[in-house]
């Protein structure tokens, strides 16, 4: 049986008093496409903030390839691939410009060839030298994700990817979602939109009340009855906080 | 491993000024502001009188500090538009780097208008300063190093919030009192051209103050921004 490549073991999480993760425990495989739903305030973002480093949990351990990412220090976050619906683009930088930064940022020797071939790519090649903030919503979203696969990360965490965009937009981002799943990369996603979850994913959490509260693998991903069943898990666990 | 973190913040840095350079947002605000304060205290004062020669040394940190701090107040505010703090932080580096990358470019902005707007203070207020440039200029690094060191740390803690213009001066000034006196008493002794043991005892201070403010901030920087986040 291989591995997993991200565990988390009994993790938790509070602010002050107020408990937002309840003890997460979960195993994912490299190549697995994991959706974690749930409604706002759930705690979603806060999972990924202790998987991404950017917090540390109360309690409990996030494992990759089987270390605690707390000794691993900064060059874990090497292996991140980050995705949001925030951009992580300099808006006076060009495409270009904002691509060679990062990718000093994250030690790679990205030769001017190197991301020209990316971004044509992308279809962003013409617009290469134009500040970014003249780009329109779906160029800065290729160019955001671009950014984060720059460094060929290990594991891809997508954080509401869809948020603010247009149909368009939405349908060419789940066009590189999809390559990506294709191209057997681990990707964990955040998403309160289960259609986009019924689409890409080969795994779906339900993540309410900062617990796992379902977890449905490809065969169990029935798209009219996953609506159904979300419904009822949040309902039964009393909804977000939010 | 210093040599990446020097060459990542130095890129910070780099990032920083090119985008500033680019919109100009910024920079003529500072310079504008730091310009009409000299010219405003100028006028205050009659011309040739010694209260103007006692005041000048004041009066010149009053403008490079107030005007510096509009610099500070928005220096993390290109990082919060689309979350680029969140990348900074997702990005395989300690989080003193960030503290060192916009240290760096803080006290670039700051020096650079310093630079443009003490010639015209020389002439509003006849100051010669004869053989007391190497002074100044190590008083001015001193004051600025303490100055910007705190002011990053305070930018970034005051990010998110609303009111962040009006408490980012009233954290910092009672913070760096020290660094003021310190270093009008230092200007003061240099624009009378007599340096002596007494600016010694002076930079000595501003040395040591510059020190703590420098070590504490860079140590609590990684605390504050992740809570920024």
């Amino acid at each position: 049986m291989t591995p997993p490549l991200l565990q988390l073991q009994a993790v938790k999480k509070h602010f002050g008093e107020v408990p937002v993760l309840k003890g997460i425990t979960l195993d994912v495989a490299p190549g697995e496409f994991v959706a974690v739903l749930g409604p706002n305030g759930a705690g979603k973002s806060t999972l990924f903030n202790c998987v991404s480093q950017v917090m540390r949990p109360s309690s409990g351990q996030v494992r990759y390839r089987g270390e605690d990412v707390q000794h691993c220090g900064a060059a874990y976050r090497r292996h991140l691939g980050y995705i949001s619906h925030q951009l992580f683009l300099y808006g006076e930088l060009t495409g270009l410009e904002n691509l060679q930064f990062f990718a000093r940022l994250y030690g790679v020797e990205a030769s001017s060839r190197r991301l020209e071939v990316l971004l044509r790519e992308m279809g962003l090649h013409h617009c290469r030298d134009r500040p970014v903030r003249t780009y329109s919503r779906g160029m800065k979203q290729r160019l955001a994700i671009t950014r984060a696969l720059l460094h060929e990360p290990g594991l891809v965490l997508l954080d509401e990817p869809f948020t603010g965009l247009d149909q368009h937009a939405a349908t060419l981002l789940a066009g590189l979602l999809r390559r990506l799943r294709d191209e057997a990369k681990t990707v964990l996603m955040i998403s309160h939109q289960l259609e986009h979850a019924v689409q890409l994913a080969s795994r779906v959490l339900f993540l309410v009340n900062g617990r796992i509260r379902a977890d449905l693998s490809a065969g169990q991903i029935d798209p009219p009855d996953l609506a159904r069943r979300y419904m009822e898990v949040v309902e039964q666990s009393g909804g977000g906080r939010g | 491993m210093m040599t990446r973190i020097l060459e990542l913040a130095f890129r910070l840095a780099w990032k920083d000024l090119r985008m500033e350079f680019r919109s100009r947002q910024n920079f003529l605000t500072v310079l504008f502001f730091a310009f009409i304060v000299i010219v405003i205290f100028n006028f205050a004062f009659e011309p040739g009188s010694p209260a103007i020669r006692e005041s000048a040394p004041a009066i010149l940190w009053v403008a490079f500090l107030f005007a510096g701090i509009l610099n500070l107040s928005s220096a993390f505010i290109v990082e919060k538009e689309e979350g680029c703090l969140l990348g900074l932080l997702l990005a395989p580096m300690e989080r003193g780097v960030i503290f060192i990358g916009k240290f760096l470019s803080n006290m670039m902005f700051q020096l650079l208008m310093e630079l443009l707007i003490f010639p015209v203070f020389l002439v509003f207020f006849n100051i010669e300063l004869r053989g007391g440039w190497l002074w100044f200029l190590l008083v001015v690094i001193l004051v600025n190093t303490g100055f910007v060191a705190v002011g990053t740390l305070f930018s970034a803690m005051t990010i998110g919030l609303k009111t962040r213009e009006v408490l980012l001066p009233i954290l910092l000034f009672p913070v760096i009192v020290p660094v003021i006196i310190a270093g009008v008493r230092a200007t003061g002794l240099v624009f009378q051209g007599s340096p002596g043991s007494d600016l010694g005892s002076w930079l000595k201070l501003l040395g040591g103050f510059d020190l703590v403010f420098v070590v504490v901030s860079a140590a609590v920087f990684r605390f504050v921004v992740e809570e920024a986040s």
